[in-house]
């Protein structure tokens, strides 16, 4: 594992994104293809199974240690990230190391690590307390590190399929394409992936395309030219999603790469009525009538790998096809979108208006004030504003600028106060950068959305120090501190919520700027929210 | 109750027995001053008491006017009923512990203090006592500090890849103590000349007076991009992101300090590199200073007071923490 982990060192210290690419690909010509392989697979964000919680590792980092494990709590709270804490930790009782004793490559690491998924608490324990003793720290890191969740060390799948490129002389789109759907890593399917050959049909039949994605759009839509060069549908708050009809069999891939075959019965079902040899591109929703249902309802179906039929008469789920990438077996990617549009309302029109599979309708529209008009309703039909296409635009890969734009509704604000405080991870670690918020309800605050993002680093600095000067009380790495300073929180929809302390749930809160103007007694009550709520589901 | 030797007073840490303040931050007659970092040595006292090692060092930071008074490591000197003297504390040149014994109690103040080795200045001392005020500025067990020879050797590697790929490379560092431990550490690797920041230029020549060697260093002065390729530049941390960095074309910057034990510390600063080196204890050698002394009460300040003084109640030692308004440096 030590090359690979001298490969995790070098991208963790450059934040440019040439270096990270010429030293991924430096790695992908000299690593064995099994080791490569995963190295592919992690750096795309894979994870591996868990062999322990994050409190079972504490405890046992606790008793390698002998640091209480209040010490250990402390600790994680000042680093941020757990794999790195144990690592500090664990090296006042490591080992000292002979180089090149001991070289265990990473696929062979990876396959202990799945075999301890069989073994009984107490031998992973063992196991693991040995690993931590003799592994140098850089090589301990990255163990934690896959014990932990995934590397998150500022790589895209994007550009660890250039780097592959890079490496193999492959096309990029070819080993995009190669990757797409569930790729398993493997020394073979490695040298598949970079192989210069044509690949067969059956390597494909299964996989779906590189999905294209939309920007946003910031400004006014009239800087993309004429209104009647463009097309207007409405941005959904469902999963992204791929139908591939193939050889009779019906496949759905979400923008994540999952396969989520068996999770959407109904969509599957209504899949038959196409023709073979299609693929679709479009969204999956949470439906009911004609109107979308909001995201919250769609997350159970996302999760229930073979839902009950309960669940799928309670919370029918529907695929809204907007765009047709393949169709008689032909890849249509490169024609334009008005050709794929048509040809993919004639494909909707044949199957019945009210299955599982439908057409996301265009918004018409004469000029671009007119679909401004339309985007300020884009609430009250749960949806998130609007996408906005090119109609000569091809199919493209990835985010690339300028045929595709999301236009997404202005989000909904309310003035809060900062109560609970917690630090941070990653380049956040040891600044209490995790913030609750509260509203009124009558003389108390209650707590009603966390949120971490949208101050400025400089104001993240000015926070923590704030913070710490006006602590009340500390629970481990949470402090409460005095209710004084109010906050514009921006969030994209409200719903009513039973699992929540405040009756509501808010969606993407994030804080749009600290209100110094404003004293706390000025913040808004949760009756105030509750009435965004109303507007917003629309009951 | 039992009269503590020491007391924390809004002018700072105070002895009744002698009337006289301990590093104060605000204008007292008479100031025993531990050493001569800013949160430390505040101008505008009347008279100020420190170690003779460190008197070049606190005369260029607090102006030629206040009164100063020398002590040898060691020497003891009398205030009222208080017999002071001070000790090595290893953390910068002249830095110091100060021992204060009435009758028969005695109490230590560690100021701020490593116990690793520095070429720069005299190595900590062990003092008995029945009371130790400790710093705690890494009080947590995730800073262990590797070797400074270690850390040395990585710099001077940075420092090569730096010239063959025809860049500078910029090492941000403290700029009393840091840069100068520095210098002195490669010095035992290379003999290579090192330009300095301005900031750096006057105090490290106080250090060449007081007999330190290190590695020949010019001042940047007016260099530009050509002359500074595959050079390295030592600067204080302000200068990053000033106009200052105009000067250079080709660039990485390393960070120099403890706080890069944490990468999120680093990554948050945007540095390059960071270089683990601190001139504080590590935890482990905050507690063996502790156990060391013997003392048996023990007061912690100054940065993560609250865990290590929690930890050493632990352990049966009768810790608190004291609130000072020397830096939370965290």
């Amino acid at each position: 594992m030590r090359s690979f982990s001298r490969l995790y060192a070098t991208l963790d210290e450059t934040t440019s994104t040439l270096a990270k690419r010429a030293a991924l690909a430096q790695y992908f010509r000299t690593a064995s293809p099994a080791d490569a392989a995963w190295a592919v697979q992690l750096l795309r964000g894979g994870k591996l199974p868990r062999l322990m919680g994050a409190a079972a590792l504490r405890e046992l980092a606790s008793e390698v240690t002998g640091f209480p494990s209040w010490l250990v709590a402390e600790s994680h709270a000042q680093v941020g990230d757990l794999a790195e804490c144990l690592t500090l930790l664990v090296e006042s009782v490591a080992e000292t190391h002979d180089a090149d004793v001991d070289e265990v490559p990473l696929s062979q690491w990876i396959e202990r690590i799945r075999a301890m998924t069989s073994a009984d608490d107490e031998v992973r324990r063992v196991w693991l307390a040995d690993a931590w003793r003799r592994l140098p720290q850089a090589e301990r890191f990255v163990l934690n590190k896959l014990l932990t969740g995934a590397l998150r060390v500022g790589v895209s799948a994007r550009m660890v399929a250039l780097a592959l490129a890079d490496a193999s002389g492959v096309a990029v789109e070819r080993i995009t394409r190669r990757l797409g759907g569930k790729w398993l890593p493997g020394a073979e399917a490695f040298m598949a992936l970079i192989s210069t050959l044509e690949d067969s049909g059956e390597d494909s039949a299964a996989t779906p395309y590189p999905f294209y994605l939309a920007s946003p759009l910031e400004g006014d839509p009239a800087t993309l030219g004429d209104a009647e060069d463009w097309l207007a549908e409405w941005k959904w708050d469902g999963i992204r999603a791929q139908l591939l009809r193939r050889g009779g069999r019906s496949l759905i891939w979400s923008r994540g790469g999952e396969d989520l075959e068996g999770r959407f019965p109904e969509i599957e079902a209504a899949a038959m009525s196409l023709p073979d040899n299609c693929v679709l591109d479009g969204e999956i929703l949470a439906w009911s009538e004609s109107m979308p249902l909001p995201f919250i309802r769609l997350q159970p179906r996302i999760n229930r790998l073979k839902p009950g039929a309960n669940l799928v008469t309670s919370t029918p789920t529907r695929l809204l096809a907007y765009d047709l990438l393949e169709g008689g077996g032909r890849d249509l990617r490169q024609h334009s979108l008005s050709e794929r549009r048509a040809a993919l309302e004639n494909m909707i029109a044949s199957i019945p208006g009210n299955a599982a599979i439908g057409l996301s309708e265009q918004v018409r529209f004469r000029n671009w004030a007119e679909l401004g008009a339309h985007r300020s309703l884009a609430r009250e039909r749960n949806v998130e504003g609007l996408m906005i296409k090119r109609l000569d635009s091809v199919y493209r890969d990835g985010r690339k600028r300028g045929d595709w734009w999301k236009w997404k509704v202005e989000p909904l604000t309310i003035d809060a106060v900062l109560i609970y405080a917690q630090s941070g991870h990653g380049r956040r670690a040891g600044l209490h950068t995790d913030y609750t918020f509260a509203l009124w309800q009558g003389d108390g605050l209650v707590p009603f959305a966390k949120a971490y993002s949208g101050l400025t680093d400089a104001e993240l600095l000015e926070l923590d120090r704030w913070i710490r000067t006006h602590t009340i009380e500390r629970f481990g790495p949470v402090r409460s501190v005095q209710p004084s300073l109010v906050f514009e929180l921006a969030f994209e929809a409200v719903q009513l919520s039973k699992r929540h302390r405040s009756g509501v749930a808010v969606r993407f809160p994030r804080i749009l700027r600290w209100r110094r103007d404003k004293n706390p007694q000025e913040a808004d009550s949760l009756d105030n929210l509750r009435t965004l709520a109303g507007l917003a589901v629309g009951d | 109750m039992h009269r503590d030797l020491l007391q924390l007073r809004a002018e700072g840490l105070y002895c009744p027995a002698g009337e006289f303040w301990i590093d104060p931050w605000r204008p007292v007659h008479t100031a025993v001053i531990t050493h001569a970092h800013a949160d430390h040595a505040r101008a505008g006292m009347g008279r100020y008491v420190a170690a003779s090692a460190g008197i070049g060092i606190l005369r260029a930071r607090i102006g030629m006017d206040g009164e100063i008074e020398t002590l040898r490591y060691g020497e003891g000197r009398r205030f009222g009923a208080a017999t002071v003297s001070l000790h090595p504390a290893g953390h910068i040149l002249g830095s110091s512990q100060v021992r204060v014994a009435v009758g028969d109690e005695t109490w230590v103040v560690t100021g701020d203090f490593k116990r690793q080795s520095d070429p720069t200045c005299a190595p900590f001392e062990v003092v008995p006592c029945d009371a130790l005020i400790t710093e705690a500025t890494f009080a947590y067990p995730v800073y262990r500090w590797p070797e400074a020879g270690d850390v040395a050797a990585q710099i001077l590697e940075w420092w090569n890849a730096c010239e063959s790929r025809g860049a500078s490379a910029l090492l941000l560092c403290y700029a009393l103590g840091k840069a100068q431990r520095l210098l002195a550490e490669l010095a035992r690797l290379t003999d290579r000349t090192v330009l300095l920041h301005g900031a750096m230029v006057a105090l490290t020549q106080l250090y060449r007076d007081a007999g330190v060697s290190m590695l020949p260093a010019l001042p940047v002065g007016d260099r530009r991009a050509p002359e500074l390729v595959g050079q390295l530049v030592l600067a204080p941390p302000s200068a990053a992101g000033s106009p200052w960095m105009r000067r250079f074309a080709d660039v990485e910057t390393g960070f120099a300090s403890g706080w890069m034990q944490i990468r999120g510390h680093r990554r948050r600063r945007g540095h390059d590199r960071g270089f683990v080196l601190s001139d504080h204890a590590d935890w482990f050698d905050l507690v063996r200073t502790v156990r060391e002394t013997g003392a048996r009460r023990v007061l912690t300040t100054h940065g993560q007071q609250e865990v290590l003084a929690r930890h050493l109640r632990e352990t049966g030692i009768e810790a608190t923490s004291l609130r000072t308004h020397i830096g939370d440096e965290s």
